[in-house]
């Protein structure tokens, strides 16, 4: 077993220290013999928001539903700060649970105006507390104005400050958001995004967001965990994700991925673009000397250059023009496939002899070849 | 970047469990549905005491035969009918620039408001021997007209009364249709008839055939109708049995019939009736019209002659006895203010009673996803669908049996004919408030959930006031058809408790047309009253 192997997995730690607001253990469920979470785990820390991942039916709202009391698992435990919720015989229904939850429609009652909305979970309390509360959590969200509208007079972004509020009220120790951009138009997300994040901090709430859009992902949470058919395969930072994927699958899902077959060497890996030194590419031991391995390039990772056919080792073979740059497809002398991004002033003319080479000044993640993921604690197969 | 940015929604989003339901409203939801059942044991304790081989015997009696004939015909041409009729009334009043649409919309809905037998005996009273159009026609010579009577008489009426069971569903279907599709349709290539066949028809059949099961159950229990019409098909001859002690056979018919109910719920099972008819659906652009061209006035002439034939004759008959007044021989038939009182009393007791109850059933159907809901809601229709003569002998038969003291001293006598208009509407309440349930999106109450609230305290706060215009459509519903219900109010009344139906009833048995105007006429209006609410409740489009 490698050290550097070691490092490259994502701190997995799920140590039971105070930090930690929810933990699920090897959470599995199913919907009519189907089974749609398998052998889940995940611990989120307070303060944090983490963001699970994944394409339609990863399962990602199943969980979220779970973690709510919406639904019951049919195998696993769910914790909140320690204590459990859901299995082992127990069943914490939602309204104790003290878990809020942003749903993908807002879900925002619509014989409410939206102070009747955001006092919804507040009628344990006084009525001035409540009123103190709505106001602030109105001012927090900048929908003071709108406090007498129902949810049809409010617009979509409006609608979603007012179900944010709504769930913050009673300060849960937990908030999920279930989708929260899905339901906004284009424009009106990316702004929404900087704003609800900015909401969540300055409420200081521990949040689970699902979503299946990476970007967005990316952009809101300080950790995201991938989902795929119902596992986990990645939990880390945005930037350890989208730079050292530990699965091909999440190599693919947060970015155009392609991959350069190489086989490493004493001095470096040799691949049809050239060989590359052995520093480039990250945590690479010893151990893989002589193995063949896949090198994960981004598309802005390499460059192609229109060069005589003798210099070359390519082939554009697609131009996709996207506005601010375009993304050539380049086929290599050995049948690999690369995708480089250049400027959209970068004309590199079509079926043309290009010369392809690395421009990335960031450590290059790799795959043994022929598997799926990284190998976490086995020694490199023999491929 | 090229990740995956398929939308995921429903994909994402498994079916909402069904712990939500919980267990106490299956309990309670089944507790309904057996109540509801429990007037069949009498065709059942009946059907033992006369054992198999004697049932056999009456079975196959060739009268039985000629009574399964007799209502399968009138149930085949009451149902075909009244699709034939109502489609492309539906159709007219949504999608075309049909003259006084508005008009037409509300004129052909009415006919709903119109009891069948008072529908039957006007249209005897016109069109029978020595009715009002014979005397007219006398004087050229006429000595007979083609009879009314029989099959005829009683589909022509029953459909008359009916058609609008598909009218009013087909509409509601054709309103939330995307006109686009056909728009799509019609850059692809297809005619008009084409586009109608192929995207609006498929689109629309749930909502057929669900206004074609109402049609069919309607005709196979109307009581009025053929008794007027002397047309021998199961309720008529199980009535007869049944005043002429021959109850057995009465028992044994019944059975037969509530086992054809059960063929045809099945059918139309089949049949797709049981698709979710899809609401929510992006908002149709009704602004484009199919402009009729020189059809537009034979088309406003068909709506006009349907109007006139479902409402003035009865209208016009009802008025003409009116002002020719009571002959004053029928002693006890005078009209009294206090039959009004009794009418909208027992009504507004069964309405409530019937929105309570079918509460559990419709929850349990729209949001359970146990089968429990779907079998509890199916058991609710049976009793809708068994007629109601058979309903009000069963409870006077049990009664009797069971009710011991509190039945002969006539405590019961009430609280049972509640029981029996429940039993016969339940589906009412239950179809409307279920209709409104689905409308709300189940996040609501999860929603409230995640705040705090327990389930009933969710239901209570959030639920509840958004399905309460439904709730209050679907009692209307019940009140609306107790208000009109023949059989069970004759079977079940206590003695001296008169209201406008037995009038009515007592009035034209006896022949004394007069005395059934003003009782008639005031049902009328008040069916009429509770109609405007209920189209105003479901959001019964106008425009």
């Amino acid at each position: 077993m490698s050290n550097e192997n070691a490092v490259r997995t994502e701190t997995a730690q799920q140590s039971d220290d105070a930090n930690t607001v929810l933990e699920l253990v090897g959470i599995h469920k199913q919907f009519g013999g189907e089974t749609v979470i398998e052998n889940l785990d995940l611990s989120v820390r307070e303060g944090e928001l983490l963001t699970l991942l994944g394409p339609s039916g990863c399962g990602k709202t199943t969980t979220l539903r779970l973690i709510a009391g919406l639904e019951e698992p049919d195998g696993g435990e769910i914790r909140l700060r320690g204590d459990p919720v859901a299995g082992s015989g127990s069943f914490v229904a939602p309204e104790q649970r003290d878990v809020g939850i942003v749903f993908q429609e807002f879900a925002l009652f619509p014989h409410k105006t939206a102070e009747e909305n955001v006092a919804f979970g507040l009628h344990d309390l006084p009525e001035a507390e409540q009123k103190q509360r709505v106001d602030d959590l109105l001012d927090l969200v900048g929908l003071e104005a709108h406090r007498e509208s129902y949810p049809d007079e409010l617009s979509g972004g409006q609608q979603q400050r007012v179900a944010l509020a709504r769930s913050l009220a009673p300060e849960p120790q937990l908030l999920l958001l279930d989708e929260p951009f899905s339901n906004l138009d284009v424009d009106l997300r990316v702004e929404m995004r900087e704003e609800v994040r900015r909401i969540l901090k300055e409420a200081g709430v521990t949040a689970v967001s699902v979503t299946h859009d990476q970007e967005e992902a990316m952009s809101i949470s300080d950790r995201v965990a991938v989902m795929h058919d119902g596992n986990l395969e990645q939990v880390g930072t945005p930037e350890q994700v989208f730079q050292h994927p530990e699965s091909r699958f999440v190599a693919s899902f947060l970015g155009h991925a392609s991959f350069l077959s190489g086989r490493v060497q004493e001095d470096g890996i040799l691949t049809p673009v050239g060989s590359i030194e052995r520093d480039r590419v990250y945590g690479l031991s010893h151990e893989y000397d002589g193995a063949d391995i896949d090198l994960l390039v981004r598309p802005d990772d390499v460059r192609a250059e229109p060069v005589p056919k003798s210099e070359a080792n390519g082939q554009v073979m697609h131009r996709r023009f996207l506005g601010p740059s375009i993304l050539y497809r380049v086929e290599l002398g050995n049948g690999d496939v690369v995708g480089c991004m250049h400027n959209h002033d970068e004309e590199v003319p079509l079926n043309e002899p290009v010369a392809v080479e690395l421009a990335a000044d960031h450590e290059l993640s790799w795959f043994p070849e022929g598997v799926r993921r990284v190998a976490r604690d086995c020694t490199p197969g023999d491929d | 970047m090229a990740g995956n940015a398929d939308t995921s929604t429903a994909a994402d989003r498994p079916a909402s469990s069904g712990w939500s339901g919980g267990s106490v409203l299956v309990v309670l939801a089944g507790l309904v549905a057996v109540a509801v059942l429990l007037p069949l044991s009498w065709i059942v304790i009946a059907g033992f005491r006369v054992g198999f081989a004697g049932a056999l015997d009456l079975l196959l009696r060739e009268q039985t035969l000629s009574i399964v004939v007799n209502s399968f015909l009138l149930v085949g041409a009451v149902t075909g009918l009244s699709v034939l009729l109502a489609v492309p009334l539906a159709f007219l009043t949504t999608r075309t620039n049909l003259p006084f649409r508005r008009f037409f919309t509300v004129a052909l809905a009415m006919p709903l408001v119109v009891p069948s037998y008072i529908g039957a005996f006007a249209f005897v009273s016109a069109f029978g021997p020595q009715g009002q159009l014979q005397d007219a026609l006398a004087p050229f010579g006429v000595e007979t007209l083609p009879t009314i009577y029989g099959l005829v008489g009683s589909t022509l009426v029953l459909t008359l009364y009916t058609y609008p069971y598909v009218y009013i569903t087909t509409r509601a279907s054709l309103k939330s249709l995307d006109t686009t599709l056909v728009e799509a349709a019609r850059t692809l290539r297809h005619t008009r008839w084409q586009a109608f066949k192929r995207v609006t028809l498929p689109q629309i059949r749930p909502a057929i055939t669900a206004g074609s099961l109402l049609v069919a159950l309607y005709a196979l229990s109307d009581f009025g109708t053929p008794a007027i019409m002397r047309y021998d098909v199961f309720t008529r001859v199980i009535y007869v049995e049944f005043n002429a002690f021959g109850r057995n056979m009465a028992a044994l018919l019944s059975l037969v019939l509530v086992l054809i109910t059960v063929a045809i719920l099945a059918f139309e099972r089949r049949a797709g009736g049981e698709d979710r008819v899809q609401t929510d659906r992006g908002h149709g652009n009704t602004q484009s019209l199919v402009r009729l061209g020189r059809w537009r006035w034979p088309a406003a002439a068909f709506c006009g002659g349907v109007t006139a034939l479902a409402l003035v004759v009865p209208l016009g008959i009802l008025g003409l006895w009116l002002v020719r007044g009571t002959d004053g021989v029928a002693g006890g038939l005078a009209f009294e203010l206090q039959y009004v009182g009794n009418s909208v009393g027992i009504a507004v007791a069964a309405a409530l009673v019937a929105a309570i109850v079918g509460l559990p059933i419709a929850h349990l159907s729209a949001r359970g996803s146990s089968r429990f809901g779907d079998v509890f809601e199916r058991a609710s229709y049976v009793g809708y669908a068994v007629p109601g003569v058979v309903i009000g002998l069963a409870l006077v038969f049990l009664g009797a049996r069971y009710g011991g003291g509190l039945y002969r001293t006539g405590v019961i006598a009430f609280p049972l004919l509640v029981f029996g208009y429940v039993v016969r509407f339940l589906p009412q309440a239950v179809g409307s408030t279920r209709a409104s349930l689905l409308r709300v999106s189940p996040a609501l109450p999860e929603a409230a959930r995640t705040l705090g609230r327990s389930p009933f305290g969710a239901f209570r706060s959030v639920t509840l006031p958004l399905i309460a215009p439904g709730q209050v459509g679907g009692a209307a519903l019940v009140f609306l058809t107790t208000m009109k219900e023949l059989p069970v109010t004759l079977l079940l009344k206590p003695p001296g408790f008169d209201t406008l139906v037995t009038q009515v009833w007592q009035a034209t048995a006896s022949g004394h047309y007069g005395h059934a105007a003003v009782p008639s006429l005031i049902l009328l209006f008040v069916s009429a009253l509770s109609m405007l609410v209920i189209l105003s409740m479901e959001g019964y489009d106008v425009k």
